[in-house]
């Protein structure tokens, strides 16, 4: 989450997957420097499309372009994202400084500034000092902070959020969602963000990207898609 | 977390258990002390036992270190390519060396690494004037990484599929490099169970007999194992057989305390359950690299047991399965294993909910703390007490009871039980302990408890592990022939005791054909221990 | 449960049980002599016929672990008879007091060295002997000193003397030639030596797998290839200084409560009935008379010139002496 302006577009044109049985079929965009919420039942292609994002999966048809620049066939490492899924986000057996550094280098191999710039990360999430606590000390709020801490060290202008407070409890996820609403103030990153919670969609998103079956059924701002009940899958995801 | 009725029967298991070891070990020692044999005069500390012991020590660090070593790369390829073709098949494989009776193994060995195998004859046609030969220390070294890398390898790789997929898709999203990945990410999840994993192995070569004397080349490879062996069946020498094995038993005991001393991490978070997908090693040197591995490491295993199945087909072998001998051998075979199987995954068990009970107490006290760990130390110790010593002191025992060949069925059923434990333990408090952390609390909760929390919570969950461990200590059994061979009578043949006799009576074709069917049940019981993989594979393909 | 299941597994195993008939004569044995295809069988019929009652052979693993056994089991022993002891451990064995004299005429046994004793009677014998296979040795050695002295890439295959008896008679053999030189005669002899394995069965696996050309048996070991295999390729090799004798001994418990029927037992053996069963069951010589003919084969097989053996006493004196000379020349650097 790093200098909004360079923060890209990012469109997925006529992606076309298949994973076992199930035919997946992508067509939308998502805004530079916004908030994105993608919606839709579960099994419906929500991570598949993330994945596709990220690199880890490739498609066997059409292109994944990030302002126009086409990185279909890039490695993840070599496409500007970061990642925040809705567990085990921190290496286990490694403690939270160790965790963060290696988002800024791969062999932590780090420099004075580069251990400054995580001690700072940390301040910003609200965890000053922790650096050596170990993941399993934390409570599962902390280690989602730790998580954004090392996406804020990684200066990456994508983000991609899978869930990442469906595990907490619902106070919390209101404050972890004013932390990120924070966050994306100062870094004007692309966001998208996986999320059932139709009251946390609300919080957050500026645009919706709404999927069934594989395919995205709906694409609008969060204010038009609210008012989209006649889809009976979308009223059915709104009334919880 | 658990009921105060939880707790007692917790601990109460514990103690039975505890109870059952000890008194089985102790009582056949004592018997053997209080034998009133002439002693023998020889001094037990002597030059002979000296260089017995150095050699024992040796031999079996060395063997460890290069099993571990070698396991290492295989595991890490294997669990890099989940899709590798045959990996399950491979994974099987790899259980089956542990089910071979000893012999039978060197003799496969030797059909591939010997003075006339296969390799010195590729050696030859190349141009080399002498067989290049392995008996002395490198034919141990190569006996002992034959049986030890496939368990090394299989421990590793469970471990490392347990890792959350998260894991690889961070890695992948950091852009770590192999290095990085296997620093940060491998090694520490290798780690933690090394120590583990070294020490079973370290036991198992330290008391190696008949690989070390076929292997070794000569008297100067001997280990403990054989010294106890002889003096106890050959010098009659009660005493001093029990003070070579306290011997055996002190410096395992003292190599395994330093390998716990080692710096282990702490537990991983439980694993979320996100099919493993590694995106990692996609670059066709690495993936030469990982076939080429995993390409030598299933040669290694599959050609020994490959001659084998040569020799075995050569045997007459529907009039071997047809004569009564065998049927009869068979069962008796199935029967123990069975048995001995269920026995060891039942003590396990009860040692397992021990400690998680001692360890569930907020304050638990001083000596409850002590018995969890003496429990932890006994389940893995036993395997160092030689089936010579503890079969020798109960015949003295039951003896005065009535004829001891009737009850040698239910002490080779202790007695295999008991040295399957370790390697039981090993599957199963991984296993029991992450259940026990995912469900305790729920399951207290839902006060869920008795019959209803076996089948709905526990078989669900467990059911592949129990299976796994009880394949692993059937195989054990299966294979096995030092208990058996202390009671071995006409009227208790097993398997191996059968192929023994006919090897003994020149009846080798009859012993390979035999040879070949141990291998085949082996496979089968690995198959009932990994039953379960292939489904769960499937299942999730579809997301 | 676990009673459960382990009742369940077992009683089938246990089922066998015998039911005691009125004469129980009980022999402990070593197991290959009780197998299917082993003098047993055939005995136990035999015997029966002739003296209305049941014979029960107790099989344990070898001569060896027969004497470990009955000290084990001292006067309690359900034993009536030991068979398969041998004249080295006959020593040890005497020593334990648990045998008795047998007090019968032993006329009728002849064994080469012309061993006899009061408490032991021989029912069979073998020499050692380095056996062979012709197709991957053309000239085997003629002598023990050709052995030790011979081309070092010509293996063998031995057993090791602290844990088996053909191990044990290679090691009085080498002394019986060889004396107080031996130590040095085992030293070039290592050379050759390509492993020493636990017991007969490893070293004769190796050998017929191919791995060596030369191992450790018996002169009788050719008679069983031949005869059951109708193969020619494994011969025995005869050597000079002469071959050492292994003798095997029965002999009667003094606990035994069936005296007369085991000494019943102890004649019949000396007799043709017993000894025709022997050659080609145990695969050793008789001792004493057979009324059939040997098998062709037995004629092909090498008669020793000598017979070497050593006093049993002085055996057993000296074995863990020569054992420790032995470990000292096999293992030095």
């Amino acid at each position: 989450m790093p200098a909004g302006n360079q923060a890209p577009q990012i469109r997925l044109d006529s992606v076309l997957l298949t994973l076992g049985d199930t035919q997946l079929r992508f067509d939308c965009s998502f805004a530079a420097g916004t908030i994105t919420a993608i919606s839709g039942p579960s099994g419906s292609g929500k991570s598949t499309l993330l994945n596709l994002i990220a690199g880890f999966e490739t498609p066997d048809a059409g292109k994944v372009l990030f302002d126009d620049k086409d990185l279909t066939d890039r490695h993840p490492s070599e496409r500007p994202v970061s990642l925040v899924f809705q567990d085990n986000n921190l290496f286990g057996h490694l403690d939270v400084f160790t965790n963060i550094g290696l988002g800024i280098n791969p062999s932590l191999k780090l420099t004075e500034q580069d251990r400054e710039a995580v001690s700072r990360s940390l301040a910003e999430v609200g965890l000053t000092g922790m650096e050596r606590r170990m993941p399993a000390s934390l409570s599962g709020g902390e280690r989602q902070r730790v998580a954004f801490a090392r996406a804020l060290v990684r200066e990456r202008p994508v983000l991609l959020m899978d869930e990442p407070f469906a595990a907490l409890d619902p106070g919390l996820r209101f404050s972890m969602a004013s932390m990120l609403l924070r966050l994306h103030e100062q870094t004007k990153a692309t966001i998208l963000i996986v999320t059932h919670d139709p009251d946390e969609l609300k919080r957050l998103a500026t645009n919706v990207v709404f999927i069934d079956e594989g395919e995205v059924i709906v694409q609008a701002t969060t204010e038009e898609f609210l008012t989209r009940c006649g889809v009976p899958a979308i009223s059915q995801f709104l009334s919880g | 977390m658990l009921t105060r009725a939880e707790h007692r029967r917790g601990i109460g298991l514990g103690i039975l258990a505890f109870a059952f070891v000890s008194l089985f070990v102790g009582l056949a020692v004592l018997a053997l002390l209080g034998f009133d044999a002439t002693p023998s005069h020889r001094s037990l500390f002597d030059a002979y036992t000296w260089k017995v012991l150095q050699f024992t020590l040796m031999q079996a660090n060395l063997s460890t270190l290069l099993s571990i070593a070698l396991a290492i790369p295989v595991a890490l390829a294997l669990a890099r390519r989940p899709e590798f073709p045959g990996r399950l098949w491979i994974l099987r494989l790899m259980a089956l060396p542990m089910g071979l009776p000893v012999l039978v193994a060197a003799l496969g060995l030797i059909t591939i690494w010997g003075r006339q195998g296969l390799l010195n004859g590729l050696l030859l046609n190349l141009g080399l004037a002498e067989p290049v030969s392995i008996y002395g220390l490198g034919g141990i070294l190569l006996a002992h990484v034959f049986f030890n890398l496939p368990l090394a390898c299989r421990l590793m790789v469970a471990t490392l599929d347990r890792l959350p997929g998260e894991y690889w898709l961070l890695a992948t999203g950091l852009g770590m490099k192999p290095w990085s990945i296997w620093r940060f990410i491998e090694w520490p999840a290798l780690a933690r169970i090394l120590p583990g994993i070294a020490g079973l192995i370290f036991m198992l070569c330290a008391t190696s007999f008949t690989l070390v004397l076929v292997l070794g080349g000569g008297p100067a490879a001997t280990t403990l194992e054989v010294a106890i062996y002889q003096s106890l069946r050959f010098d009659f020498d009660p005493p001093r057989a029990i003070a070579l094995s306290v011997m055996q038993i002190t410096l395992t005991a003292i190599v395994l305390g330093l390998l716990s001393l080692l710096p282990s991490t702490d537990q991983t978070l439980p694993a979320s359950g996100r099919r493993v997908q590694r995106f990692d090693g996609q670059t066709w040197s690495r993936r030469l690299w990982d076939g080429t591995v995993i390409g030598c490491a299933t040669l290694f295993i599959l050609l020994p047991l490959f001659s084998i199945l040569a020799a075995g087909l050569q045997a007459d072998l529907p009039r071997l399965v047809m004569s009564p001998a065998f049927l009869e051998a068979a069962s008796t075979s199935a029967a123990i294993a069975l048995s001995s199987g269920v026995v060891s995954v039942m003590i396990a068990i009860a040692i397992i909910s021990a400690r998680i009970a001692i360890g569930d107490q907020k304050q638990s006290g001083k000596t409850a703390r002590m018995f969890s760990t003496v429990l932890a130390a006994t389940s893995s110790l036993v395997l160092l007490v030689p089936p010579v010593v503890l079969g020798t002191g109960w015949f003295f025992l039951l003896r005065p009871w009535g004829d001891v060949t009737r009850m040698a069925p239910y002490l080779v059923v202790a007695i295999n039980a008991l040295m399957a434990l370790p390697f039981v333990m090993r599957v199963l408090e991984p296993a029991i302990g992450e259940h026990w952390r995912r469900t305790a609390r729920l399951t207290a909760s839902l006060g869920i408890g008795g019959i209803a929390k076996l089948l709905r919570i526990d078989r669900p969950v467990l059911l592949r592990p129990v299976l796994l461990a009880l394949s692993f200590a059937m195989a054990l059994s299966l294979g096995d022939l030092g208990a058996v061979a202390l009671f071995g009578s006409n009227d208790f043949v097993t398997l191996p005791w059968l192929l023994y006799r006919r090897l003994s009576s020149y009846r080798t074709a009859d012993a390979d054909g035999l040879a070949l069917i141990l291998g085949i049940v082996c496979l089968a019981l690995t198959f009932i221990g990994t039953s379960g993989i292939g489904t769960d594979r499937s299942k999730h393909a579809g997301r | 449960m676990r009673k459960i299941v382990l009742s369940i597994f077992l009683t089938s195993v246990l089922a066998s049980s015998a039911l005691s008939q009125e004469a129980k004569l009980t022999i402990y044995t070593y197991e290959s002599f009780t197998a299917e295809w082993g003098p047993g069988p055939k005995v136990k019929a035999a015997f029966e016929k002739t003296c209305n009652c049941t014979v029960n052979f107790v099989g344990v693993a070898d001569g060896v672990a027969l004497l470990s056994r009955l000290k084990l089991e001292g006067e309690t022993t359900q034993a009536d008879l030991a068979l398969g002891l041998d004249t080295n451990l006959a020593t040890e064995a005497k020593a334990t007091n648990l045998f008795e004299a047998h007090g019968l005429d032993t006329g009728p046994i002849t064994v080469p060295g012309g061993y006899s004793d009061d408490t032991f009677i021989p029912y069979d014998y073998g020499h050692f002997a380095i056996v062979y296979d012709t197709q991957a040795l053309e000239t085997p050695p003629t002598s023990l000193r050709e052995l030790v002295e011979g081309d070092p890439a010509v293996k063998i295959a031995i057993q090791d003397p602290r844990t088996s008896t053909p191990g044990l008679g290679l090691l009085l053999w080498m002394k019986s030639v060889y004396g107080d030189k031996a130590p040095e005669a085992w030293e070039k002899l290592r050379g050759r030596v390509l492993t020493v394995t636990p017991g007969w069965s490893e070293a004769y696996g190796l050998f017929t797998k191919g791995e060596v050309p030369m191992v450790l048996s018996y002169t009788t070991s050719p008679a069983y290839h031949m005869v059951e295999e109708g193969t020619d390729r494994y011969q025995a090799a005869a050597f000079s200084e002469g071959h050492y004798i292994q003798i095997e001994l029965a002999g009667l418990l003094k606990s035994s409560e069936n005296k007369d029927l085991a000494r019943q037992f102890l004649t019949f053996m000396m007799s043709p009935a017993f000894q025709n069963i022997i050659p080609t069951t145990n695969w050793m010589m008789p001792a004493a008379k057979m009324s059939e003919k040997l098998p062709e084969p037995f004629d092909r097989l090498v008669k020793p010139q000598k017979t070497l053996i050593m006093d049993p006493a002085e055996v057993a004196k000296n074995r863990q002496a020569w054992i420790d000379e032995w470990l000292a020349a096999m293992s030095g650097r």
